[in-house]
C-alpha cells in the first residue's frame, strides 16, 4: 500500500518541468497570446523531443505504454507553466480513443504515426458533454455533417478525431473536402479552440466505439486530465501569492505576516493539498479500477475547479493591484483554470452526471 | 503508487472481520449506558485480547503488545466501520495520557495507571484550558505551590469533558511563575475526589452538559504526581495535543455520514418527491461527496508518509482544519435537505434519526472551535506548512 508518486513518477515531472521552464516560459506564452507565429509549435517541438506523443502508446506500436497517472502527472506540469503545446488532445486523448475502438489495422497505422510525430490529431468531442449552439454531427451514409465546436488542438493537426450524436467515434483528415474551420477567441489567448462544420465530410469509423462507451471513457480521461492542469496551474498560483506575500512590505511589515493575508494563503493550501491527493488517485483509479474511472473523474473534475476558481481568485487578491495588472502576468494562469473549469462539462454538468452514474436521478 | 494490499494484509482483514462477526453479540450498544457499564468493561478487555484495542501497549502494561502497524490499525478501524459494531475506548486518557506516561512517566506511573485506563476501570479528564488561556494556553495561570512533599493548587479549568465521570485528571498548572510563560508549567496528574476540587457543569448550545468547569481550591497533591519535570509540562503536552489533532479528523467517518445522508435524502420526501430528486440538493450531496473523497485520498497520502517515517508536511497540518469544516458542512445539508423537519430536537414527533443530525450541527461547531481553533489552525498551516512569517509578537507591558 502506497499512495505516492514512484521514483520515476517525479522524476518525469522535473524533467518536464526543466524543459518547459525555458520552452514554456512566460515570455514565450505572451509571444503566443500576442499572435505570434509558430512559437506554440516550436513549444509542442520541445514536448515531442521529451517523447510526449509516445507516452500512452504501447510498446508493441512504438510508445512507451504508460498510463492515465503518468500523463496527468505531465499535464499538471503543462498547467503549472500555461504551456500553449499540443498534448491533452493528440498525444492522450486520441491515443486512449484508438486503443479502446479503433481496429488492428486502425492502432497499427495511426498508433504508430502519432508516436512517430507524424499524425497529429485534434479532438472535438464537447458535443458528447454539453450541446449547445446548434452544434452536433450526424452521420449518414459514411459522411459527416452538422458542427463541432471547442475543438482542441486543431492548430497543426493532421486528422481530427470526432463522435456523432450517438458517441460513435470517427477519423477525419483536416484537408477532407466539405470541412471547414473558424476561430473561437476565449479569454485564454494561449489556446486555440476552433470551431468545425462538417459538410457531408467523409469519415473513417471506430469500429469499437460505435456504442458511445469509448468516447465515455476518453472523455473521463480528458477531465482527468484537465483536473490535473488546473491542479498545476493552482499550485503555480498558491505559490507565487506565498512569494508575494513574503515580500511585499506595507505598514512597515511583509504584508504574510498579516493574519488576514496569512489565512487567505492558508485557506488555499488547505483546499489545495485534499484535492491533490483526488486527483492523483482519480488519475491512478483510471487504470487500476476502470469501472470507478467515470465518477472518480467528475468528482475529481469538479472539486478542483471549485478549488481552482477560488485559489485564481484568492492568489490574484493577495497580490492587491499587481495581480490585477498584466506586468505580473497572473491572469494567464487565472484565465487557464477559468477555462478548464468549463470543458468537458462544468462542475454542475460533472455533480450531476455523478449522481447519475450512482443511480442517484 | 500501489492501493493493493498485500495477501498477508488481506489475510489479517478477512481474521479481523471473522472475529468480529463470530462475537459482535457481545459488543454493547447505544443502550449500555454508562463509561464503566459491565459490557462495555468486558468488551474492551475482549478487543484488548484479541488485538483490537490498546494495540501497540506494551503487554507488561496491559496492552496486546503487537508491533505499531498502521496499514493493520486501518484495517481494524476499516472493519469496526463496516461492522457497525462499538469500538474500543478511545477517550482521552487512552488517547493522550496513556501515550504520554509511556514516553514520559515513571516506571510507577506506568504501572499505576496505563492498564487500568486501557480497561476502561479508570477514566479521565483533561485539565489544559482556562478562562484567561483558550488559543494562548501557555499563558494559563492555575498554580501548584510547593509545600513540604506536596503541591497546593489553586485555580480554574473550562472544557473539561467527562469531568464528573473521571477519576482522574491531567492537568497543566504553573509551578514556577518566574519564568517565561511556556518554561514555568508543569503536567501533574491526581485523583478527581481530592478535596478543593468543584465540578460544574457547563451546558453548550446542544442543550447538554458537554463540558465543565473545574474549581480547585487549596487541593494537594504528593509532589510525585508530576509526569515528566517539574517545569517541562508544556513538551509533556504538546506531545498529547498532537494526538488530539490527528483524532479530530477521520476521513472515513465523513464517508459514513456522507452515505447516511445519501440514504435519508433517498428515503425522505419534499412536495411528493424524494429529496435527492431536488436538483439543487442533489447538486449539494455530490458537492460534499468530492470532498470526502478528497480528505480520504489526503489520508492514504498522509498515512504512506507515516508508513515509511517521513513528514506527512501541508497533507497532515490541514486535516484537523478540512475535516472539522467538512463534518459541518455534512451536517448542514442533512438539516436543509430536511427543511422544518431538520429543526425539529429533543423527543419531538417526526425527529429523525433521534435528532443527531442538529446535534452534530452544533456540536461540530465546537470542534471547530475546540482542540486549536480553525483561525490557530490556519496560523499554523501558514507558519510551519507555507513558512510565512509569524505574527510579531505584542510588547509585553
Amino acid at each position: 500500500m502506497e499512495f505516492a508518486l514512484s521514483e520515476d513518477q517525479r522524476l518525469l515531472q522535473d524533467s518536464m518541468r526543466g524543459v518547459l521552464a525555458t520552452a514554456s516560459s512566460l515570455d514565450e506564452v505572451r509571444k503566443v497570446a500576442a499572435g505570434e507565429a509558430g512559437v506554440a509549435l516550436a513549444i509542442s517541438g520541445a514536448l515531442s523531443e521529451m517523447g510526449a506523443a509516445q507516452l500512452l502508446v504501447p510498446e508493441a506500436h512504438g510508445g512507451l505504454g504508460l498510463g492515465a497517472l503518468e500523463a496527468a502527472l505531465v499535464q499538471e506540469t503543462l498547467g503549472a507553466h500555461i504551456c500553449p503545446a499540443h498534448f491533452m488532445a493528440g498525444s492522450i486523448l486520441a491515443v486512449e480513443a484508438i486503443k479502446l475502438a479503433g481496429s488492428e489495422t486502425q492502432q497499427t497505422d495511426w498508433l504508430g504515426q502519432i508516436a512517430g510525430g507524424d499524425m497529429h490529431v485534434c479532438v472535438a468531442l464537447t458535443e458528447r458533454v454539453s450541446k449547445r449552439e446548434g452544434a452536433g454531427l450526424i452521420w449518414n451514409n459514411g459522411k459527416l455533417s452538422g458542427k463541432a465546436i471547442f475543438a482542441l488542438e486543431t492548430d497543426g493537426a493532421s486528422h481530427i478525431l470526432t463522435c456523432d450524436e450517438q458517441g460513435a467515434l470517427y477519423m477525419v483528415a483536416s484537408d477532407a473536402v466539405g470541412l471547414s474551420q473558424r476561430t473561437l477567441r476565449t479569454i485564454d489567448r494561449t489556446r486555440g479552440f476552433n470551431e468545425l462544420v462538417f459538410e457531408n465530410v467523409e469519415a473513417e469509423a471506430l469500429e469499437g466505439g460505435l456504442d458511445g462507451a469509448a468516447t465515455d471513457r476518453v472523455i473521463a480521461l480528458g477531465r482527468i486530465l484537465l483536473a490535473a492542469d488546473t491542479l498545476g496551474a493552482a499550485g503555480v498560483m498558491l505559490e507565487q501569492a506565498i512569494a508575494y506575500a513574503g515580500e511585499r512590505k506595507q505598514f512597515g511589515r511583509v504584508i504574510g505576516s498579516f493574519q488576514a493575508v496569512k489565512h487567505m494563503c492558508a485557506e488555499m493550501a488547505a483546499k489545495l493539498e485534499p484535492a491533490r491527493a483526488l486527483v492523483w488517485h482519480g488519475a491512478y483509479l483510471f487504470n487500476t479500477e476502470p469501472e470507478k474511472a467515470a465518477l472518480m473523474a467528475c468528482l475529481a473534475k469538479s472539486h478542483i475547479s471549485e478549488i481552482g476558481t477560488f485559489i485564481a481568485r484568492t492568489s490574484t487578491e493577495v497580490h492587491g493591484g499587481m495581480g490585477f495588472t498584466d506586468l505580473v502576468g497572473l491572469h494567464y494562469w487565472f484565465k487557464r483554470i477559468g477555462v478548464n473549469r468549463q470543458l468537458l462539462g462544468s462542475p454542475e454538468q460533472l455533480r450531476e452526471e455523478a449522481a447519475r452514474l450512482q443511480g442517484w436521478t | 503508487m500501489d492501493l493493493a494490499l498485500s495477501p498477508e494484509y488481506e489475510a489479517f482483514r478477512e481474521e479481523i472481520a471473522t472475529l468480529l462477526a463470530t462475537h459482535g453479540d457481545k459488543a454493547p450498544t447505544s443502550e449500555d449506558r454508562g463509561m464503566k457499564n459491565p459490557k462495555r468493561l468486558a468488551w474492551q478487555a475482549f478487543l484488548i485480547e484479541h488485538g483490537l484495542a490498546a494495540r501497540t501497549i506494551p503487554t507488561e502494561y496491559g496492552g496486546y503488545g503487537a508491533a505499531p502497524d498502521i496499514l493493520k490499525s486501518r484495517i481494524i478501524a476499516e472493519e469496526f466501520s463496516k461492522s457497525g459494531l462499538a469500538r474500543g475506548i478511545a477517550n482521552q486518557g487512552v488517547s493522550m495520557l496513556v501515550p504520554t506516561l509511556l514516553e514520559l512517566g515513571t516506571e510507577q506511573q506506568k504501572q499505576d495507571w496505563i492498564a487500568k485506563t486501557l480497561r476502561g476501570e479508570t477514566v479521565w479528564c483533561q485539565g489544559y484550558s482556562e478562562p484567561g488561556a483558550g488559543s494562548d494556553l501557555a499563558s494559563l495561570t492555575t498554580r501548584a505551590e510547593i509545600d513540604g512533599d506536596d503541591y497546593v493548587i489553586n485555580g480554574q479549568k473550562i472544557w473539561t469533558s467527562t469531568a464528573k465521570q473521571a477519576d482522574m485528571i491531567f492537568c497543566l498548572v504553573r509551578t514556577h511563575p518566574d519564568e517565561k510563560k511556556h518554561h514555568g508549567i508543569s503536567y501533574l496528574i491526581f485523583p478527581m475526589d481530592t478535596p478543593g476540587i468543584e465540578i460544574r457543569p457547563l451546558v453548550d448550545m446542544t442543550g447538554a452538559a458537554n463540558f465543565n468547569e473545574v474549581f480547585f481550591t487549596d487541593v494537594r497533591v504528593p509532589r510525585s504526581s508530576v509526569v515528566g519535570e517539574p517545569g517541562k509540562g508544556w513538551q509533556v503536552a504538546n506531545a498529547t495535543l498532537t494526538h488530539e489533532r490527528g483524532m479530530l479528523g477521520n476521513p472515513n467517518a465523513a464517508e459514513g455520514r456522507l452515505l447516511a445522508i445519501a440514504e435519508l435524502m433517498q428515503t425522505e420526501t419534499l412536495n411528493g418527491q424524494r429529496l435527492i430528486d431536488h436538483p439543487v440538493y442533489r447538486d449539494r450531496l455530490v458537492g460534499l461527496q468530492a470532498e470526502v473523497a478528497a480528505m480520504q485520498a489526503n489520508g492514504l497520502r498522509v498515512m504512506t508518509a507515516r508508513l515509511k517515517k517521513e513528514s506527512a508536511g501541508l497533507a497532515g497540518l490541514i486535516v484537523k482544519l478540512q475535516g472539522c469544516e467538512l463534518n459541518h458542512e455534512l451536517a448542514r445539508l442533512a438539516i436543509d435537505a430536511l427543511g422544518e423537519i431538520g429543526v425539529l430536537y429533543d423527543d419531538s414527533p417526526y425527529l429523525k434519526a433521534d435528532g443527531s443530525w442538529q446535534a452534530r450541527y452544533m456540536y461540530d461547531l465546537g470542534l471547530i472551535i475546540g482542540g486549536g481553533t480553525a483561525q490557530i489552525q490556519k496560523n499554523i498551516i501558514a507558519e510551519r506548512g507555507l513558512g510565512l512569517p509569524r505574527e510579531p509578537r505584542a510588547k509585553t507591558a
